[in-house]
């Protein structure tokens, strides 16, 4: 389809291991189209951590076509493909990745001072309008460790979004928190997708986040097992309130 | 991006671990500061040198008859015999050369000078007027030079030294008008020169008596020749030209013929003055030296420092990477930091090289002298120790990948 943001055709990735060939990607197909929310699953050793690289232009495939909003990326260069995260990919990881001892603006500010286009009192307005959006405009002063884990992940949300990309894509997001922070962010990724549109593709192994998204890919052993629609996706603002009050604090 | 961007990036990074990155500016602080004091110091006691020396005047030339004359049976004489030189020489060289501004005869006595009661063993001069405010630079405290026109007359009187001042008119007495005698010869007081104090070899040069040649030479010495011919170059570049006119001039006087050797030599305070300052010329290199390796030690340390800290944050790196920074743009902040590192540290080295330049002057009153090429110098060295030891680091940093910097714990 030409409008896809994703349009992954027989993509293949093969890594050389000393003499053996480690074939991690055996021909996945796929596309995701604007405003999707889809997950990506599978168990460890599925492909899903390659194609994850692949997806955010980390990597490259060996074979095989992947466009991202349009734009193949399997002949550019290194600098090109820096220019592609920095201008059309949002990244969100489960280790949050924040710099120590900078200010949580600075933080979401971080992939702006890449983008020479952009002045710094645009900069600064764009990075507020971010926190904004994850709800931590009254925290943008505080350092990473003056934050909570589910804090420092809408920050680390808040960067994903300041650039304005095609696509958010989030590695195992939710891994690092409990069950309460967990429904928090995939509700506040659910308001992104239906309220702003946002493209999301969420890569996991745990089925309950799955269950919030209304597509889910399945890997297995470097290729798509399953790719199913889901019917009644799950609210996580209703889950978070069916939880127990005093769950586990 | 852009370069201010780069900076404030570079500057951040730094800012997040203050104390790191002082101690990798240490090493660079004290390289430079070590250098400048060490420069100043050299460069301050040659300079000192320098003035002591040009203190006899700078541009001073001497002529002095040389014994090339082997009068009977082969034997040289001592120069302070012969009696080659004339007052015509002086005349024909203030007419023919150039590169002089005053030519002056020269003839010295040694005896008592006496004041009533009080004596005093000291050194006649006698010399043209010219002589002291020229080819000296040396000034009258008190009272006046005398003229040609005393020259002219042989006029009985004197410019005295503050040595003979103080020892035969004791008690602060004012010796203008009054008058005293060299030997039997009475000699009217009408200046007292300006303190001079020791010369380079020790010798007191305010132990003197200053007086018009003729007088010396007619009534004291009663010779028709001059000892010696002072002159002086219009400056220290054209000291060379003025000596060969000199000789050509006096070689022509002398009527010698082209295998002749010359009869008279002639030496300049320039040759002298290169001789010893090339000693603490070489003084001066040795410090830096010194001091320029400390500032190579400084920059492995930013090296090491900046490997360090590559290692370190290959996280950051990873996470910069992914959200688009190309490998120049990490390639440049590391540099940058290095940079800022080098930079910083030689501001704060160049303040503190003054700062200890300045202590040891005022501590052990060495002279010292701070001059501009050793803090440009220094400076650049600092710049570019930062690029040359902060490029490899940055190198390694820009090289990464980034799923691997990512992954990195």
């Amino acid at each position: 389809m030409a409008n896809a943001i994703l349009d992954i055709q027989h993509l293949k990735r093969e890594f050389k291991m000393g003499s053996e060939i480690v074939r991690a990607l055996k021909g996945v197909t796929f596309d995701v189209q604007p405003g999707e929310f889809i997950t990506i699953m599978g168990s460890s050793g599925s492909g899903k951590t390659t194609l994850l690289n692949i997806l955010g232009c980390l990597d490259q495939p060996t074979d095989g076509d992947y466009l991202l909003d349009g734009v193949n990326v399997k002949n550019l260069s290194r600098n090109e493909l820096a220019r592609l995260r920095n201008r059309k990919i949002g990244f969100v990881f489960q280790s949050y990745n924040l710099l120590a001892r900078t200010s949580a603006l600075e933080n979401v500010e971080l992939p702006l001072l890449y983008n020479s286009t952009i002045s710094s009192h645009e900069r600064k307005e764009k990075a507020i309008k971010a926190l904004e959006a994850v709800k931590l405009a009254d925290r943008m002063d505080h350092l990473p460790n003056q934050l909570s884990g589910g804090q420092q992940q809408r920050v680390a949300i808040a960067r994903a979004l300041v650039n304005e990309p095609v696509m958010i894509l989030a590695d195992e997001a939710t891994g690092n928190l409990d069950t309460r922070t967990s429904y928090e962010i995939m509700s506040l990724i659910q308001d992104l997708n239906t309220q702003q549109g946002k493209t999301i593709v969420f890569v996991t192994h745990e089925p309950d986040i799955a269950a919030f998204s209304s597509r889910t890919v399945t890997l297995k052993d470097g290729r798509v097992v399953k790719d199913s629609k889901n019917e009644n996706v799950k609210s996580a603002k209703e889950a978070l309130e069916s939880l127990p009050v005093n769950d586990d604090y | 991006m852009n370069v201010v961007n780069l900076f404030r990036i570079a500057w951040k990074a730094l800012l997040r671990n203050k104390l790191r990155a002082f101690l990798t500016m240490l090493g660079i602080i004290i390289g430079v500061a070590s250098v400048i004091t060490m420069v100043a110091i050299g460069q301050g006691s040659k300079q000192s040198i320098r003035d002591q020396l040009s203190g006899m005047g700078s541009n001073m030339i001497n002529i002095r008859p040389s014994s090339n004359v082997t009068v009977g049976g082969g034997a040289r004489l001592g120069a302070s015999s012969l009696q080659t030189l004339k007052v015509e020489d002086v005349d024909a060289i203030k007419e023919k050369v150039n590169f002089i501004t005053a030519v002056s005869p020269g003839l010295q006595a040694s005896g008592q000078a006496i004041n009533g009661a009080l004596n005093w063993p000291t050194t006649i001069q006698g010399v043209s007027p010219d002589y002291l405010p020229i080819i000296r630079e040396w000034k009258i405290k008190e009272g006046l030079n005398f003229t040609e026109e005393d020259v002219k007359t042989m006029a009985k009187v004197c410019v005295i030294g503050q040595t003979i001042a103080e020892n035969i008119f004791p008690g602060g007495q004012n010796p203008i008008g009054q008058t005293i005698r060299f030997g039997k010869i009475p000699l009217k007081v009408i200046g007292v020169l300006a303190e001079k104090g020791e010369n380079t070899f020790g010798q007191d040069q305010d132990d003197i008596i200053i007086a018009p040649y003729t007088t010396v030479q007619k009534r004291i010495l009663a010779v028709p020749y001059v000892q010696t011919i002072y002159a002086s170059a219009v400056n220290e570049q054209s000291s060379d030209t003025a000596t060969q006119e000199i000789t050509v001039v006096l070689r022509k006087q002398h009527k010698l013929k082209a295998s002749d050797e010359d009869d008279f030599t002639i030496r300049t305070q320039a040759e002298l003055i290169s001789t010893i300052s090339s000693t603490s010329e070489l003084l001066t290199v040795l410090l830096a030296a010194i001091a320029g390796i400390s500032l190579v030690v400084g920059g492995i340390g930013i090296m090491n420092i900046m490997y360090v800290s590559v290692t370190e944050r290959t996280k950051e790196i990873g996470l910069r990477m992914s959200i688009g920074a190309r490998g120049i743009d990490i390639l440049l902040q590391f540099l940058v930091e290095a940079i800022l590192i080098s930079i910083t540290g030689g501001i704060i080295g160049v303040a503190l090289g003054i700062a200890s330049a300045e202590l040891v002057h005022a501590l052990l009153q060495w002279p010292i002298l701070v001059s501009e090429s050793s803090i440009i110098l220094s400076f650049m060295v600092c710049a570019v120790t930062g690029v040359f030891f902060g490029y490899y680091p940055a190198q390694k940093a820009s090289k990464l990948d980034p799923i691997e910097a990512l992954r990195y714990e």
